[in-house]
């Protein structure tokens, strides 16, 4: 409960002080426009040679887009920041001023940022998806809209599950600056179905990289591909992901001995 | 002349040095590198196989090969980034660049230089590995190759002093992220970076083969895995040199009345 009302706070505190620089909201609006007018580019250079890709038509890869974009939203405001900072603190040595608060360390690293504007691409991923549901041909049932917002929650935890991980291998090899990069450049794969992949590199998606579950299982959820067993995979994944990260983080914060102070 | 020639030298092999030190960086970094060309080729390979083995004339291997030399030519045209100019002019280490006795471009040019020596030698055996696992079909004769690696140096150059132009619209505004959002989509979309130029609808390559985006990544790959004809390699080389240095000749400009602007906005 504490923790809660600590995340709370923290979220205020983002809000304000982001409210503070209205012209950004403009920028980052642009930037979602972009985001979404390459991947609308892309799609329709696609369906001008085909009229399915791997077993998915139009407006489904277009909700796979939809929920690609509504989840980086997710991640630029409230993950990537995070660990970002966590990134720096680690190389600086100034993490010591967040152990040293009376709260799970963990728990304070993953709360401290809040990017409210990078919610815009939130709302553009949430209009193509409604686009797309639109076009669909069979009508979202409420079990499917259930088993989409299950799917959709869970992705974000494993996401932010193996992002904690990536960067507490700075604990270790301290200069990782790329680790954002990284992290894009696989997210990027998101943009369309795990399916379409070779074998050993879902396989790598899905498992190393739950990249599978954020994204393409919250899609099959809305087109009625889902089954209960993935869904039961998903939730089992992501409590093992979730103990395999704070078990990482655990052993980096032995490691950890401040660099510089 | 001399002076210079051995500021380059010396300075690239600064780079090298540099480099090899933070080999995990540089390897994560090629990781990234690789991600976007396999996303592309994995989607236009599933669409070639969907229609009987070949798209717009490209054949699945066709692909391969084009994919593949995209992520050399994409470590050959790395500069610079606009982004690292706002950060030098905001941040105001602009300003220690200023005192030396050169033009900080010059700087620029060979800290990536040497850097890509580099990242090739990493390259080779992650490019290998991609050639096993997706077998492109590659057949360049000597002429080709002689020209890829003029045509990759020169969409370095492009691409240094298109960024850089870039780069300095943060003498005026200090905040322009935005430009480079709109920049970065254009080419994505008119370089060939997406899909090889053939691809796109007619419109769009009239419309590219007026812009310099294309030079940049088409040129350059379709020289090694096409099939042009010599008068059409050496052409390009041509116009690739006339981008070069029109864009040479704004740099200079832009700079002549932005550096006045400069004001270490950080310090």
């Amino acid at each position: 409960m504490k923790l809660l009302r600590l995340a709370w706070n923290y979220l205020k505190i983002g809000v304000a002080s982001e409210l503070q620089y209205r012209v950004n909201f403009f920028i980052q609006l642009f930037h979602s426009f972009v985001a979404v007018a390459t991947g609308l580019i892309g799609l329709a250079l696609v369906f001008n040679y085909t009229s399915e890709l791997g077993g998915w038509s139009r407006p489904e890869l277009l909700a796979v887009m939809g929920i690609y974009i509504l989840i980086g939203g997710v991640i630029n405001s409230a993950i990537q920041p995070n660990m970002n900072r966590l990134l720096r603190e680690i190389q600086d040595g100034t993490l010591d001023f967040a152990l040293i608060k009376p709260v799970d360390g963990q728990v304070l690293v993953s709360v401290r940022e809040f990017r409210f504007w990078s919610l815009t691409d939130v709302i553009a991923g949430l209009a193509v998806l409604g686009v797309a549901v639109a076009q669909l041909q069979t009508r979202v049932g409420l079990w499917q809209a259930l088993g989409f917002l299950a799917a959709l929650l869970l992705g974000g935890i494993m996401i932010y599950c193996f992002w904690l991980i990536l960067t507490s291998v700075a604990f270790w090899v301290i200069n990782i600056d790329t680790m954002v990069d990284l992290f894009q450049g696989l997210y990027a794969a998101g943009r369309w179905p795990i399916s379409i992949y070779p074998g050993w590199l879902r396989i790598g998606l899905t498992f190393l990289v739950p990249l599978a579950f954020a994204v393409t299982v919250p899609a099959e959820a809305l087109t009625g591909r889902l089954t209960v067993l993935t869904l039961v995979g998903a939730a089992g994944l992501a409590v093992l992901l979730m103990a395999l990260a704070r078990l990482v983080w655990r052993m980096g914060m032995r490691k950890y001995s401040g660099a510089s102070a | 002349m001399k002076r210079l020639i051995d500021f380059y030298l010396t300075a690239m092999k600064f780079a090298v040095q540099k480099s090899f030190q933070y080999r995990l960086q540089s390897f994560f970094y090629l990781f990234t590198m690789f991600a976007e060309p396999v996303i592309y080729l994995v989607v236009w390979s599933t669409i070639a196989k969907q229609q009987g083995g070949s798209v717009g004339g490209y054949t699945v291997g066709g692909f391969a090969a084009y994919y593949i030399t995209w992520t050399l030519l994409r470590n050959m045209n790395v500069a610079r980034s606009p982004g690292d100019w706002e950060w030098r002019i905001q941040h105001g280490s602009m300003s220690a660049e200023l005192l030396r006795p050169i033009h900080p471009i010059h700087n620029d040019v060979t800290d990536f230089a040497g850097w890509k020596l580099v990242m090739i030698l990493m390259w080779l055996p992650i490019a290998a590995l991609l050639a096993l696992i997706f077998k492109p079909t590659l057949h360049p004769t000597w002429f080709q190759i002689l020209i890829f690696f003029f045509a990759a140096w020169g969409a370095y150059l492009i691409r240094t002093v298109l960024m850089s132009l870039l780069g300095m619209i943060t003498f005026w505004t200090t905040r322009v992220g935005a430009i480079y959002d709109l920049y970065f989509a254009l080419e994505l979309v008119l370089s060939g970076r997406l899909v090889p130029m053939p691809l796109m609808p007619t419109w769009v390559q009239h419309l590219a083969n007026f812009l310099p985006f294309q030079w940049t990544f088409y040129f350059p790959i379709n020289a090694l895995t096409g099939s042009p004809t010599p008068a059409e390699l050496v052409t390009g080389l041509g116009i690739q040199l006339l981008w070069f240095l029109g864009g040479l000749g704004l740099v200079n400009l832009v700079w002549h009345y932005g550096i006045r602007r400069f004001s270490s906005v950080g310090n």
